[in-house]
C-alpha cells in the first residue's frame, strides 16, 4: 500500500526545470550556472507536460516510465528536459500542449484527434486483475461469473464517455454488482487511479478491470500477489480494448515528429527495457 | 413593428429599428394585445431586509427571485437616451456571469477565478475603487471547473458580503472595510468539487452548494452561520435519508418520490457515493412558509445505461426548512437523466390565479424545455408547458408528475442519434429569467440548440484511454441559437419572442416602467418593451455578455442600470478558453455551435453602468 501522507497542492500548473531553465535571451549572469562550460550556445530543451501525481506514468519525483523515456529521448536530442506539471484531466491538452507550454506529452492514444501523434511506441490492453490466492482468474467479458461477482471497473465522468470495459459490462447488462473507480479519484492521495488495484488486493472487489500499464505496475506493489490477464475479445463493434500509445505533439510540427520517431526507432530496445522494468503489459500484433 | 410578436433575427434589423426610433413614431403609446395583469407579490417575498428598493442586495433581487425593480425613471419612452455613465475593468479575461450588488452607495463585484471582490464608491465621480479583497484561491481549482471558471455572484446580509471561491471556500467580507470576517472551506478540489453559485442568506444562514457532477462528486447544499461561518447543517443530494436530511416531515407529492432511502435504492450499489446532483444554481425563499427551494444537478459520472433507476435526488427540486435543513418535499424534473439536464435553474415564487383560485406557486423554466408551475406548498405540478423545441420527451404526465421520455432520442455508445433537442445545455441553462408583477409575464433568456451524437471517439485521462460519443451542437429550428421571450405562466403560453443569433446566456431584468434588459454573447446590451417586446435601445459592450443585469438608484437620485461584460462560460469557452474552432467536439460539443463566436467578440471583463443624461 502507499503512503497517503504526501499532499499535492497540485492538479496544478507548476513549471519545474529538471536540469535548469534556459532562457534564450538576456539574464546572462543569472544563467551562468546553467550553461555548460565550453558551449557557446545554450543546450536544447525538451519541454514536456506531465501529470505530477500519476504513477506508473509520471510524477514530480520523476519516478514514472514516461519520465524515464523523456530523459532517454532528451539525451538523444542533446537536450535537457523541462516539465510543466498539470493534472492529466479534461482540458489537459488544451491547457498545456495547445497553449504552448510544452512541446510533447509522453502518452496519447495514437489515433487521438487532439494532437499530432508519433508512430506508437507501445501497445497495451485492458486487463482483468484478480488475487492469485483466490484462484479467480478470468479472461473474458462473457465469463458468467462476472454476473455474480463484485466487479470493479475504471470510469470517467464525461457525458456519454467511459472506459471500454465499463461499456462492455453495460452492453451485457452487468450493472448491479459493478463498482466504479473514477480516473480522477482523490488527488490529495498518491496516484489516484490506483485505488482500483488496492481494492482487488484488499478483497473489496473480486475482480478489477483496469488499463494494463496501471494494473501491471501496481500488481507488483501490492502486499498480496495479483494476477493480470488481457481482456477478450480485443474489441467489439466500435469498442476497442487494445490501444496504441504515442508521443503527442502540436499539429504542424512535422519536423519534431520525424526526429522523435527516429529516436523511438533507434532506442526501441532501451524503451522496451524500461517498459519491462515497470511491468507494462504489451500486446503484439 | 408587430405589436405582439417581434422576431428580430439579425442585428441589422435591430439597428434599423433603432433608426426608426429616432423619428417621432417611437414616442407613440405602445400598442399591445398582450394581456397586462397586476400580480400581487406575496408578503415578505420582496425581501424583508430590504427597506430601500433602490438597492440590489442579492443576485435575484429578492427572495422570490423575480429580478423586478420598482425604479421607474427609465421608461419605454426614454430608454433610447441611455448613455454610459462609467465603466470599470475587472482585469480578468474569463466568463463573467455575476450580478453586481449595490448597498449603501457602494457597488460590489465578484469576478471569475481568482474571485476578486471589488468595492466601488458610488458617491464619487467615476465610482473609484474603495478596496478590493483577494481570497487567492488555489490555481489547481481551475483544473476541476467543468465549464469555465465562472462565479455567479455574491449576497449582502447584515453588513457582510458573502460569496464562494472556485476552490470551495465560502467567505464573509466586511462590506465597509473589505476585511475578511470568516473563511470556511466547505469542499475539496481534490475530490473534484468546485463552487460557482451565488449564496442565498436566509435567517442568519448562508446557503451554498457544490459543482462537479462531471468529476464524480456527491452533491450537497450546506448552511453556514452568517456571523461565525460555522456549518449548521449539510444536506446531500444522494445517499441514505439521514444524509439527505429526509425525515418524518418529508411529504413529496408523487408516489415515485415516496419511500425509504430512495437516494440509495434508485442506484446500482454504491453508485450514489459518486452520483452527482450538485447544487450550483439558484435558491429561493418563502418567509411565510419558511421554505427554501433549490434544484439538483445531473447524475454522474456513469452513463444512463450504467445507473438504472431514478437516481434520486438528482435533476429535481427540494423544499427545505432553512432552520435545520430538513426536507419537506421533492419533485424530480428528469428522473434517470439521459441528456445532462441539470435541474438547477431559478424558481420564481409568485401567487397566481389558477383555475379560479389563487395558488402559491413557483415557476421554473427548466433545462428539459418545459416551464413548470408547481404548488410551492406541496410540490404538485400544476402545469408543464414546452417553451422551446423538444424532441427528447413527449410531455409531463400530470397524474404521476413524470417526464415522458422519447426513447428514440436517448444516446448510447455506438448509436448515432440525430436531433436531440434541447441539447445538453438545455432549452435554458443557469441564465436567470425575470418576472414582472406589473405585466404578469416571465422574461426568459434562453437557447435554441439541438445536438447529434455521432461517431465514437477515443480520449485520454490520467494515462488511461477511454471512448465516448462525439457530440455536436447546432442551432435548432429557425437557425437562431438564442431567444429572449415573454411567457404568460397562467395561460401557459408565449406572448412575444425575439430571436437572437447566439444563445442568450445572460440574465434578465425587468422594471415597473415595463423595460426589460438582457445581453447577447456578441456584446449587445439591450432594452426592450416588456409589454410588446419591441427593441428600445442597445449598446455594444467590449466583450460578449453572460452576466446578470441589475438596476439601482444612485446617491444622486438617478436610476442606473449595470451589467458585466466578459464572454466565457460553457457557451463562450471557445473564446475565453482559446478553444480551436475546428474542434467541434470541444466544450462537450458546444464548440460546434459557436465556431463563429471568436470572429464576433473577444474576452475581457468590464462593468458597464448606464443612465439617462
Amino acid at each position: 500500500m502507499y503512503s497517503h501522507s504526501l499532499k499535492f497542492s497540485a492538479l496544478q500548473s507548476r513549471r519545474v526545470p529538471v536540469a535548469c531553465i534556459l532562457l534564450l535571451f538576456g539574464f546572462g549572469p543569472l544563467l551562468a550556472g546553467c550553461i555548460r562550460q565550453g558551449h557557446a550556445s545554450p543546450r536544447r530543451v525538451l519541454r514536456v507536460c506531465s501529470d505530477p501525481n500519476n504513477l506508473p506514468f509520471s510524477n514530480s519525483r520523476l519516478e514514472g516510465f514516461e519520465n524515464r523515456i523523456a530523459e532517454l529521448i532528451a539525451r538523444e536530442m542533446n537536450a535537457d528536459v523541462e516539465y510543466t506539471w498539470w493534472a492529466q484531466r479534461r482540458g489537459f491538452i488544451r491547457n498545456t500542449l495547445k497553449s504552448g507550454d510544452c512541446d510533447v506529452v509522453m502518452g496519447l492514444p495514437s489515433d487521438s484527434e487532439m494532437a499530432l501523434t508519433t508512430a506508437p511506441y507501445y501497445r497495451s490492453t485492458y486487463v482483468f486483475v484478480t488475487r492469485k490466492d483466490r484462484g479467480l482468474l478470468v479472461t473474458s467479458f462473457d465469463d458468467p461469473r462476472l454476473r455474480k461477482w463484485r466487479v470493479g471497473v475504471q470510469i470517467v465522468g464525461d457525458d456519454l464517455a467511459n472506459t471500454p470495459p465499463a461499456h462492455a459490462l453495460t452492453n451485457r447488462g452487468i450493472v448491479g454488482s459493478v463498482i466504479g473507480y473514477t480516473l480522477y479519484g482523490d488527488y490529495s492521495k498518491e496516484n489516484p487511479p490506483a485505488r482500483i488495484i488496492d481494492a482487488v488486493a484488499a478483497g473489496d472487489v473480486d475482480v478489477g478491470i483496469a488499463w494494463g500499464p496501471l494494473a501491471g505496475y501496481f500488481a507488483r506493489h501490492e502486499p498480496v500477489q495479483l494476477e493480470i490477464a488481457p481482456v477478450s475479445p480485443r474489441s467489439e463493434g466500435s469498442l476497442p480494448f487494445v490501444f496504441d500509445i504515442s508521443i503527442g505533439i502540436r499539429r504542424g510540427e512535422g519536423a519534431l515528429k520525424q526526429e522523435l520517431e527516429s529516436i523511438l526507432e533507434r532506442k526501441r530496445s532501451d524503451i522496451e527495457a524500461i517498459l519491462d522494468e515497470y511491468g507494462i503489459p504489451r500486446v503484439k500484433g | 413593428m408587430q405589436p405582439s410578436k417581434s422576431h428580430i433575427a439579425k442585428n441589422i434589423a435591430v439597428v434599423l429599428a433603432l433608426f426608426a426610433c429616432a423619428s417621432a413614431s417611437c414616442s407613440r403609446p405602445i400598442q399591445s394585445n398582450a394581456e397586462v395583469r397586476e400580480v400581487r407579490l406575496p408578503s415578505g417575498l420582496s425581501g424583508s431586509n430590504e427597506p430601500d428598493d433602490g438597492q440590489w442586495l442579492m443576485p435575484a433581487k429578492n427572495y422570490s427571485s423575480n429580478r423586478f425593480s420598482s425604479l421607474d425613471q427609465i421608461t419605454v419612452d426614454n430608454a433610447r437616451d441611455l448613455k454610459v455613465a462609467w465603466t470599470f475593468s475587472t482585469g480578468i479575461n474569463r466568463g463573467h456571469e455575476a450580478a453586481p450588488l449595490v448597498v449603501n452607495n457602494t457597488m460590489y463585484i465578484v469576478t471569475p477565478y481568482p474571485n476578486i471582490l471589488y468595492a466601488l464608491d458610488l458617491t464619487k465621480p467615476g465610482a473609484p475603487m474603495k478596496w478590493k479583497y483577494e481570497p487567492k484561491p488555489s490555481s489547481a481549482a481551475q483544473g476541476v471547473a467543468c465549464c469555465d471558471v465562472v462565479n455567479r455572484g455574491a449576497a449582502f446580509y447584515d453588513g457582510k458580503i458573502f460569496y464562494n471561491t472556485l476552490d470551495d471556500h465560502t467567505v464573509a467580507v466586511d462590506a465597509q472595510s473589505g476585511k475578511e470576517v470568516w473563511n470556511t472551506q466547505v469542499g475539496d478540489i481534490n475530490q473534484g468539487e468546485s463552487m460557482t453559485m451565488a449564496p442565498l442568506v436566509v435567517k442568519d444562514k448562508v446557503l451554498v452548494g457544490n459543482s462537479g457532477g462531471e468529476f464524480g462528486v456527491r452533491g450537497w447544499l450546506t448552511a453556514l452561520d452568517a456571523s461565525s461561518g460555522k456549518i449548521a447543517w449539510k444536506a446531500y443530494s444522494t445517499g441514505p435519508d439521514v444524509d439527505c436530511l429526509i425525515g418524518s416531515n418529508f411529504k413529496p407529492f408523487y408516489e415515485a418520490d415516496q419511500g425509504k432511502d430512495l437516494g440509495v435504492t434508485t442506484w446500482p450499489p454504491d453508485a450514489w457515493k459518486i452520483g452527482g446532483g450538485g447544487v450550483w444554481g439558484w435558491i429561493s425563499y418563502d418567509p411565510e412558509l419558511n421554505l427554501i427551494y433549490y434544484g439538483t444537478a445531473n447524475p454522474g459520472p456513469w452513463n444512463p445505461d450504467q445507473r438504472p433507476g431514478d437516481n434520486k435526488w438528482t435533476c429535481g427540486i427540494f423544499a427545505r426548512n432553512p432552520d435545520n435543513g430538513e426536507a419537506l418535499w421533492f419533485y424530480q424534473w428528469s428522473p434517470h437523466d439521459l441528456h445532462d439536464y441539470d435541474g438547477v435553474n431559478e424558481q420564481i415564487l409568485i401567487d397566481l390565479p389558477i383555475a379560479g383560485h389563487t395558488r402559491k406557486v413557483l415557476v421554473r423554466p427548466e433545462r428539459n424545455g418545459y416551464v413548470y408551475v408547481l404548488d410551492r406548498t406541496s410540490g404538485e405540478v400544476l402545469s408543464a408547458t414546452p417553451f422551446a423545441y423538444i424532441t427528447t420527451s413527449k410531455g409531463v404526465d400530470l397524474k404521476t408528475g413524470r417526464l415522458i421520455y422519447n426513447p428514440e432520442k436517448s444516446a448510447s455508445l455506438g448509436k448515432v442519434v440525430r436531433e436531440i433537442c434541447p441539447a445538453s445545455p438545455g432549452a435554458k441553462d443557469w441564465q436567470p429569467s425575470a418576472f414582472s408583477p406589473k405585466t404578469g409575464l416571465l422574461y426568459l433568456p434562453h437557447n435554441n440548440l439541438c445536438q447529434d451524437a455521432e461517431s465514437v471517439e477515443a480520449n485520454y485521462i490520467a494515462g488511461t484511454p477511454y471512448v465516448g460519443m462525439n457530440v455536436k451542437m447546432y442551432a435548432g429550428p429557425g437557425g437562431n441559437r438564442g431567444v429572449f421571450s415573454a411567457w404568460d405562466p397562467v395561460a401557459a403560453k408565449e406572448v412575444w419572442s425575439i430571436k437572437e443569433d447566439y444563445p442568450v446566456w445572460s440574465g434578465a431584468l425587468v422594471t415597473t416602467a415595463n423595460v426589460a434588459f438582457y445581453g447577447t454573447m456578441d456584446g449587445w446590451f439591450k432594452a426592450v418593451n416588456a409589454v410588446a417586446g419591441e427593441p428600445l435601445w442597445q449598446f455594444k459592450c467590449g466583450s460578449g455578455i453572460i452576466g446578470q443585469p441589475i438596476t439601482y438608484r444612485g446617491p444622486d437620485g438617478k436610476q442606473y442600470v449595470a451589467i458585466l461584460s466578459g464572454v466565457g462560460g460553457w457557451s463562450g469557452a471557445i473564446v475565453a478558453g482559446n478553444l480551436d474552432p475546428r474542434d467541434g467536439g470541444g466544450a462537450l460539443g458546444f464548440n460546434n455551435a459557436m465556431s463563429d463566436l471568436p470572429k464576433n467578440t473577444v474576452k475581457g471583463g468590464m462593468l458597464y453602468v448606464f443612465a439617462l443624461p
